[in-house]
């Protein structure tokens, strides 16, 4: 069983869902990322999500944009973000990278897939790439006992679900909406839809992502899905942030909260009884 | 899906290159772009429609016209200029934009969006947007909504919403960037009308479709003028729909040379061009695996030249295929080059080319000359230059040696 394996098994005996949180690598700065994403860890979240910063994101929205393009002029490389990944994954959560594609076929495919478990990663999340053009990253991964999250979105057909979930290991990243990145007042009402819709075709974890920024979201989200993905809430925290510490402390806050949002579901379920 | 394109390795892809790199949230749309393309292709009623379009809107087809005295410029050789500055909004681009307009017509969609560089593919758009009653919006780096002001203008003329890019290099990629993004939210009324022949397949094969009329009107024109194929064919080449368009009637004639010119701005050795093929590597930008100018942890590199609409660090993939199996050659043209062809144009045959254009013309003065006076060339003139009189100014002013001369000065150099 992988890392990513247990903490959903260990989330579903405890009835929760798993908390999944994303920050971008270099921001704002290579070891401050680090820091806040350990404080993540040590306020609740489950899984991290370390972004590789990338030129051209045309799956973010302007919040986690800003993010990336301060860590580039920051000069932050894959180098860095396989150091982060490396500080993040010594505090015991499993750590994932989320990439677009060009930066590692850039690396070399295989290279960074070996890169990525001598630092300890657990996974890739690969937010344009399909399945179709995923042989080398599929032998790569298997190669490296790393798992490989591909994307669903509200559009996907059956047929297509099928297709993503076959090649998908870890868990299952179910977009809520059709849109890039950035934080949204509600959930759109896609996402459970979607989530059973996947459920037919795997048993493997889902989670949701895109949009989601409160615990009130979050525990709507846990009362249909394996695991609530957040990344533009917790950029966005550290951006208003006016010092490094109080980024800390927003970041361990809004996980905090996150972090008993996806447990509410558990609470109601008793008070039901 | 199958493909039209003949000796395509597989559907979507120009051997290693081209596919599919887009968020899981486009697939149907791209699937459904291809279904619908391909049933369309097929539909008397649609080809019907897009002929009555490129004839009576358009004015097609287009003269190719014998540019003699530009002619001495290239070596004594016989150039000939395939007009798709003549066409409705002054260029090629209202080719693929006709064809394109109908399909979201086809799929029930009300709204169309575009990038644009030298904002002659959102003028296109904007056109057949409002032809075609469809809402609208053309993203355009705000760097280029600067340098082609009068393109800005006409697209408002013709009811669309402008919107100027202002992340990343505020250029062509960052347009495309925030188009796919509008996309991904919008894509169930709303249709990429995308302007060139890269990004996710089905666009490369769909663009190149669409404009593959200037290859066959030239060849037609040609064989019927000269009773023979030309020796070469020259296209500047940005994302290169142009020069896909005109090169895709010759591809099966090995005899004829291919020959493509994108923009080496200030020299490749500066690092300010945008020369993918002398300086880039294979990689994925915008959905597509191609050359891309890129650094060595993959993130792209901005681009630079006078011409907006070569100002791009990627190139359509079927181009880089060529490159690689060499039917086609690719060079690399100057700001300083491009300009001074500009003017020998002007001045020699009274035809005002957009600088992209100048790009192949300067490779025809270069490609005449190896030639020599028996060549039959053909340049695509992709665009008339009336949306670059003010950057062309400005050239002319900061670069004396290369100023227009005066009418004196060119009758004493003519004697």
């Amino acid at each position: 069983m992988t890392a990513i394996a247990e903490v959903f098994a260990k989330a579903k005996n405890e009835n929760r869902a798993v908390l999944i949180g994303y920050l971008p690598a270099g921001f704002p700065d290579l070891t401050s990322s680090t820091e806040l994403m350990r404080a993540m860890v040590e306020s609740g979240v489950d899984i991290v999500e370390v972004g590789l910063p990338y030129s051209d994101p045309l799956m973010d929205g302007p919040v986690i944009q800003h993010a990336a393009a301060t860590a580039l002029a920051q000069g932050t490389t894959t180098d860095d973000v396989l150091t982060a990944v490396r500080a993040v994954a010594d505090c015991g959560a499993p750590t994932v990278v989320m990439s677009y594609w060009n930066p590692i076929e850039r690396y070399g495919v295989a290279r960074f897939a070996q890169a990525m478990s001598v630092a300890g990663g657990s996974g890739v999340i690969t937010p344009d790439l399909t399945p179709e053009e995923a042989d080398e990253w599929i032998a790569a991964s298997t190669a490296h006992d790393l798992d490989r999250v591909f994307l669903v979105a509200p559009s996907s057909t059956a047929a297509r679900i099928k297709t993503v979930t076959d090649v998908t290991s870890g868990f299952v990243y179910a977009a809520s909406v059709m849109g890039v990145t950035g934080t949204r007042s509600a959930v759109s009402g896609h996402a459970e839809t979607l989530v059973q819709r996947v459920r037919e075709a795997t048993g493997a974890p889902i989670a949701v992502g895109l949009g989601v920024s409160t615990a009130h979201q979050a525990a709507e989200i846990a009362g249909y899905a394996d695991g609530v993905i957040v990344g533009s809430a917790f950029v966005r925290a550290i951006t208003e942030s006016a010092t490094p510490h109080e980024a800390i402390e927003a970041v361990s806050s809004l996980a905090g909260e996150l972090a008993e949002g996806v447990r509410r579901r558990k609470i109601n379920e008793d008070a039901l009884i | 899906m199958t493909s039209l394109i003949p000796g395509q390795a597989s559907a979507g892809h120009y051997g290693r290159y081209g596919g599919r790199f887009v968020p899981e949230a486009l697939t149907f749309a791209l699937d459904e772009l291809d279904a619908a393309f391909r049933a369309s292709v097929e539909d008397p009623i649609f080809c019907a429609e897009l002929d009555d379009l490129q004839r009576n809107y358009t004015g097609r087809p287009n003269p190719l016209t014998h540019a003699a005295r530009f002619g001495a410029h290239c070596g004594g050789a016989t150039i000939l200029l395939k007009r798709e500055d003549l066409n409705h909004t002054g260029s090629h681009k209202i080719n693929n934009v006709l064809g394109q307009a109908l399909l979201t017509k086809r799929m029930g969609k009300s709204r169309v969006i575009a990038e644009t560089g030298a904002g002659q593919h959102g003028v296109a758009a904007a056109t057949a947007a409002a032809l075609l009653d469809l809402e609208c919006t053309v993203y355009m780096g705000e760097e280029d909504t600067q340098r082609q002001a009068l393109n800005v203008a006409r697209m408002r003329l013709l009811g669309a919403d402008v919107v100027p890019v202002t992340a990343g290099s505020r250029t062509l990629k960052d347009a495309i960037n925030e188009a796919m993004r509008d996309w991904v939210a919008s894509v169930d009324n709303t249709h990429y009308l995308l302007g060139t022949v890269t990004g996710p397949a089905p666009f490369p094969e769909i663009v190149r479709y669409f404009h593959s009329i200037i290859g066959t009107e030239t060849k037609s024109q040609i064989e019927q003028r000269y009773g023979r194929l030309p020796d070469a064919v020259v296209a500047c080449v940005g994302g290169g729909s142009n020069a896909m368009g005109i090169f895709s009637a010759f591809l099966e004639d090995a005899e004829v040379q291919l020959r493509g010119y994108e923009a080496g701005g200030e020299g490749v050795d500066t690092g300010r061009h945008a020369a993918r093929f002398a300086m880039g590597v294979p990689g994925v930008l915008h959905g597509a695996r191609t050359y891309v100018m890129q650094d060595e942890w993959g993130q792209t590199v901005s681009s630079h030249s006078i011409s907006a609409g070569l100002d791009y660090p990627g190139v359509g993939p079927e181009h880089a295929w060529l490159h690689d199996n060499g039917r086609a050659i690719y060079e690399s043209v100057t700001d300083a080059e491009a300009m001074d062809a500009f003017a020998k144009l002007c001045r020699t045959e009274g035809i005002i080319p957009a600088i992209e254009t100048a790009h192949g013309l300067a490779g025809a003065m270069r490609l005449g000359n190896e030639l020599g006076p028996e060549a039959l060339i053909v340049v695509n003139l992709s665009g008339r230059g009336d949306k670059d009189v003010e950057t062309a100014a400005r050239w002319f002013a900061m670069n004396p040696d290369q100023h227009l001369p005066t009418l004196n000065e060119q009758m004493a150099t003519e004697r």
